[in-house]
């Protein structure tokens, strides 16, 4: 018996696999079935289905991306303290000190490159007439995880603390400052008034609940780490189960009837 | 100022050699690839006949001359003569209005450009010029920041992309007038996912994950000085996917530009599915049987959001004013700006009088009373727009949308696409005659 057959054959990785090695038919199916991983993939798909030239591999590419970010921003995260006083020397000893450190670069040109490619996903699956029934809704959980996409790569822009960070995040969030009704400087807001008191303020508008401070501040920064690391990652988990649970319940990849 | 030049040759130097030794790599892998697959002649020059794979070699070694000569310290650059021409050519009127005119070219000449060796000649053409553009020191200061690199990698991909979808789109076209199905009809027997899909998967991860390292092994990311809210820098932008909206900050207000616009593009993107009542054209490349959302797309996403946010990005420098690519960013530069509002034009210039303004001391009442008559003109403009427009299109030109869609999603359709086109209109009015507002009340911070 070779190694490789000694191995198949030991009860560890028996408990583990449960079937032998895929290289009939049969097998090429159960292991489909039985496989956690494997099983988001149905057991035959049309070819046209798989062609690189149709779906680009975007939507695929854009999730792998999103493991590389939740992988690196792990490995960031225990480094980083999301305070005024270190937020900005992490970093800096991310480049400096860190031996191989190219956790950064990996987790800032990944974020970058996943903006690019759910781009392109959408406009290939438009190109395609793929969010035509039955696929509606799909499109729907789409444009949610496309919206996801741009808050993640836009809170996670403040957390090194440099100047580009917060000032980018000050002319982004200065936006909120002028949302009709709840911006302090937003049309409409001269309405919200109680007993000729002004209620919308900079202490009380929606830049203010986006930045939990009436500038880009500690508090901010906690805010950002919070829905960079916890918040906004957990809802597009959520949202990606559901567009993969779509994906395969709308009949598989979109392909002419 | 010419040490510094020497040394920024210096610097970039390298990169270029590496830069054309890998355009001449491309070259010879097409070469290669075409030599294997299929060889044609193109011309024949002298009685000898000109193969593709003779064409792309030649093409090959002319990159690679430029390679080492790039390497030595003399990249080839783009004359004084021509940077001085581009940048004295380049605005925001010329980039939209002439990226708007490159998008019907494509459109109307798809046969054309989407022929392999055309594709391919624009490819080796504008990678040249991204090479020789690259050796200005100007123009390499904004393109190659770090966070600015992933844009050019957007450009080419885009353009990549768009010429294999639209190469498909005009073969299903054609097969679709000979009666034949599209080909992605052809292709559609059953393949077990282990290994056909499960293997591609694994080496599309593989080669990922390599050209991460690679990316990230070669760039640093960026990180400047510690934060601080006293130092303003100028110019001062958001992350490049918002500088589009940014853009649109030029022409309207920030509750506009910044969070109504971005609402209703989300809300629009959303309801796509619902108001595109066109079923042809569902899983598989066409341009022909889905003219109208085809054309409505490429005008938002690549004019109105990849456009602006190039613009944003490389164009606009200190107090957001325009650069041209090989323009030094000169904090000082100073534009003439006098824009006017709607109002100011309606009273003072048709009517010849002043604003209607509150008397002294009236109520609030009074005071809205007034302020609406002095916005009259483009309150009525507006409304006339969105709700008048939309049932003349019904009657007219969407006469056969308007059937086949109902009442509420035509006025929703038809405002959608109005509220788009918006964005230019506004636009040309103010490069044309100088619109500030159409409706302007800067007491309510309503201003549009
Ligand atoms: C975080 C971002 C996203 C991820 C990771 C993702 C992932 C995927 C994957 C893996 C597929 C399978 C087919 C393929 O790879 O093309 C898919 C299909 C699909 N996606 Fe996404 N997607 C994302 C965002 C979007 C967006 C922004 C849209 C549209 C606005 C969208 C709409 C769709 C639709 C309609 C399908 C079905 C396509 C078909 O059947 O041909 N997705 N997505």
């Amino acid at each position: 018996m070779s190694i490789g057959e000694t191995i198949r054959n030991s009860q560890l990785w028996k408990s583990v696999f449960r079937h032998p090695m895929p290289l009939d038919r049969r097998n090429r199916i159960v292991v489909m079935l039985t496989n956690f991983f494997l099983h988001l993939h149905p057991v035959s798909v049309k070819k046209q289905g798989i062609a690189l030239s149709y779906t680009w591999c975007m939507g695929g590419v854009t999730f792998f991306l999103f493991l590389v970010e939740t992988l690196t921003g792990v490995l960031l995260m225990f480094y980083y303290r999301p305070t005024l006083e270190w937020a900005f020397k992490d970093i800096q000893d991310l480049r400096d000190v860190v031996s191989l450190g190219i956790m950064r670069e990996l987790h800032r040109w990944g974020a970058h490159a996943m903006v690019i490619t759910t781009w392109l996903h959408m406009y290939r699956v438009f190109l395609t007439g793929s969010y035509k029934p039955p696929r509606e809704f799909n499109w729907v959980v789409g444009v949610i995880l496309l919206l996801l996409t741009l808050l993640l790569s836009f809170t996670g822009y403040l957390l090194p603390w440099d100047q580009l960070a917060i000032w980018a995040i000050t002319v982004g969030s200065n936006m909120a400052r002028a949302t009709p009704f709840l911006g302090h400087e937003g049309p409409g807001q001269q309405i919200l008034k109680v007993g000729g008191i002004d209620m919308i303020t900079n202490a009380t508008d929606a830049r203010f609940a986006l930045l939990g401070a009436r500038f880009v501040g500690e508090e901010t920064l906690n805010r950002f780490y919070v829905l960079h690391c916890v918040a906004i990652p957990l809802a597009v988990s959520l949202l990606l189960a559901i567009h993969f649970w779509r994906v395969r319940k709308d009949g598989g990849i979109s392909g002419p009837l | 100022m010419h040490g510094h030049h020497e040394e920024f040759i210096e610097a970039v130097a390298p990169g270029l050699g590496f830069y054309y030794l890998l355009l001449c790599l491309m070259n010879w892998g097409a070469a290669m690839y075409l030599w294997r697959t299929n060889v044609k002649t193109y011309f024949t020059v002298a009685g000898v006949g000109v193969t593709n794979v003779l064409f792309w070699l030649i093409v090959g070694f002319l990159f690679i001359i430029l390679s080492p000569i790039a390497m030595m310290g003399s990249p080839p650059e783009f004359s004084h003569g021509v940077k001085d021409l581009v940048n004295s050519l380049s605005g925001p009127v010329t980039l939209t209005v002439g990226s708007l005119v490159g998008m019907m070219f494509l459109y109307f000449f798809r046969r054309w450009w989407t022929h392999p060796p055309i594709a391919w000649t624009l490819l080796n053409l504008s990678l040249l010029a991204l090479g020789l553009a690259m050796a200005d020191s100007n123009f390499f200061s904004i393109v190659g920041k770090g966070d600015n690199v992933p844009i050019v990698g957007l450009v080419f991909l885009l353009g990549y992309f768009n010429w294999l979808a639209t190469y498909k789109a005009v073969i299903n076209d054609d097969r679709r007038k000979q009666g034949l199905p599209p080909v992605e009809k052809t292709e559609d027997e059953k393949v077990l996912v282990w290994p056909d899909l499960v293997y591609t998967e694994m080496i599309c991860m593989v080669a990922l994950t390599a050209f991460m390292m690679i990316w990230a092994l070669c760039l640093q990311a960026p990180l400047e000085e510690p934060a601080s809210s006293v130092k303003t820098p100028n110019p001062s932008k958001a992350p490049w996917y918002f500088l589009g909206l940014q853009e649109m900050l030029v022409y309207y207000d920030p509750w506009y530009a910044g969070v109504v616009l971005p609402s209703i593009v989300v809300f629009g993107l959303m309801a796509i599915p619902f108001l595109d009542f066109n079923k042809a054209g569902n899983g598989y490349y066409t341009i022909e049987e889905r003219k109208f959302s085809y054309i409505v797309f490429q005008l938002g996403f690549l004019e109105l959001w990849i456009v602006l946010i190039i613009l944003g990005t490389f164009l606009r420098g200190p107090n957001w004013n325009f650069f041209g690519p090989f323009e030094y960013w000169d904090a000082h530069k100073v534009l003439a700006g006098n824009n006017v509002d709607l109002s100011q034009y309606f009273w003072g210039g048709m009517l010849g009088q002043a604003l209607p303004k509150a008397p002294l001391g009236s109520g609030a009442g009074t005071e809205i009373a007034y302020i609406l008559l002095r916005e009259s003109p483009g309150i009525i403009l507006t409304l006339a727009y969105l709700i008048l427009l939309p049932p003349i299109l019904a009657a007219t030109i969407f006469r056969s949308f308007f059937a086949k869609m109902g009442l509420i999603r035509f006025m929703l359709m038809a405002n959608l696409l109005l509220l788009m086109i918006s964005l230019p209109l506004k636009m040309v009015l103010r490069w044309t005659v100088n619109l500030k507002y159409i409706i302007s009340i800067p007491e309510y911070f309503l201003n549009f």
